[in-house]
């Protein structure tokens, strides 16, 4: 059901564990959206759905682990109802404030050129968001998206 | 995957710089500094930002336009950003970008006005 989109029952997986090196951001978009492919998304969705995991995964190598190289995992679950939920976590240096780093235009990192609208972009490209993180411990952001029905005419 | 590379042109006060790849955090560090040594170099009143050629731009894009938008501006000149595909658009215009530098639909209409008085194509290519 959509109302309980987040835990809806899983029907496949693809779970990847990725050094948060920059070239590796690609590299997770690509994977994702071969997998969700299965499904027969519109370029849109497709769309969608790369941008989105590309913020995360960015800022997972960017702000979770700033001063470090560590695994960034990435776990896409194709659901019932034609629900992609999407996990992708760090153990990083965690938010020290989610309410306010979901703002759009803030940012920690003005000096490297971000534009602090990576939430943002998250947030209107999928169909729901949700971020738990502890500081000193990482941060995992897991995001739903709601493909449409196909048209089976 | 994650490689962008750029080819530029000079008009007269112009610079047209055509984008071609993903842009993404990875490529937009190489394209960013490829960047400003030109502009520095050759100080345009404009900069044009031919995008036709990218399929793919999340946040680090908008950083990236953002971040030659002051550029220009510290050296006297403006951004126009060319031919933005439909998904690159749709996150130019989520950030407001589109109020911030002018966007331009259709290729004859970013340089085709004022006639070329030197024109020099260069190519330059990024890891
Ligand atoms: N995985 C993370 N670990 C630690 N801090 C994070 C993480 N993700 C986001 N943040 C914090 O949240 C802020 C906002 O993130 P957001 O992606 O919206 O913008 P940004 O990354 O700063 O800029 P942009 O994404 O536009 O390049 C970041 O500046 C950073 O302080
Ligand atoms: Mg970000």
């Amino acid at each position: 059901m959509k109302s309980n989109k987040f835990n809806a029952k899983v029907v496949n997986k693809m779970q990847l564990k990725l050094p948060s090196l920059s070239v590796n951001e690609g590299m997770a978009r690509a994977a994702v959206a071969a997998f969700v492919s299965q499904l027969d998304p519109t370029a849109t969705e497709l769309a969608d759905i790369k941008c989105a995991v590309s913020e995360a995964v960015t800022n997972c190598i960017v702000h979770g682990y700033r001063d470090s190289v560590g695994y960034v995992r990435m776990t896409v679950k194709l659901c019932e109802g034609r629900i992609v939920r999407i996990e992708i976590a760090d153990k990083g240096c965690g938010i020290a404030d989610v309410k306010q780093a979901r703002q759009p235009l803030f940012t920690t990192d003005a000096a490297g050129e971000r534009s602090g609208m990576g939430f943002t972009v998250m947030e209107s490209f999928t169909d729901g968001v949700r971020v738990s993180s502890k500081l000193g411990k990482g941060t995992t952001v897991t995001m739903i998206k709601v493909l449409a029905d196909l048209d089976l005419t | 995957m994650g490689r962008a590379t750029f080819t530029y042109e000079e008009t007269g006060y112009f610079l047209r710089v055509k984008l071609k790849g993903d842009i993404d955090h990875h490529s937009a560090v190489a394209i960013r500094s490829g960047m400003d040594s030109l502009l520095y170099k050759i100080r345009p009143r404009r900069l044009y930002l031919d995008l036709s050629g990218v399929d793919f731009m999340d946040s680090s894009g908008l950083g990236l336009i953002m971040g030659r938008y002051a550029l220009m501006k510290e050296i006297g000149g403006d951004v126009v950003v060319c031919d933005p595909c439909p998904g690159v658009d749709r996150v130019i215009k989520l950030a407001g970008l589109d109020k911030l530098v002018r966007i331009e639909r259709s290729k004859t209409d970013a340089a085709g006005q004022d006639k070329p008085r030197s024109r020099r194509v260069r190519k330059e290519v990024l890891k």
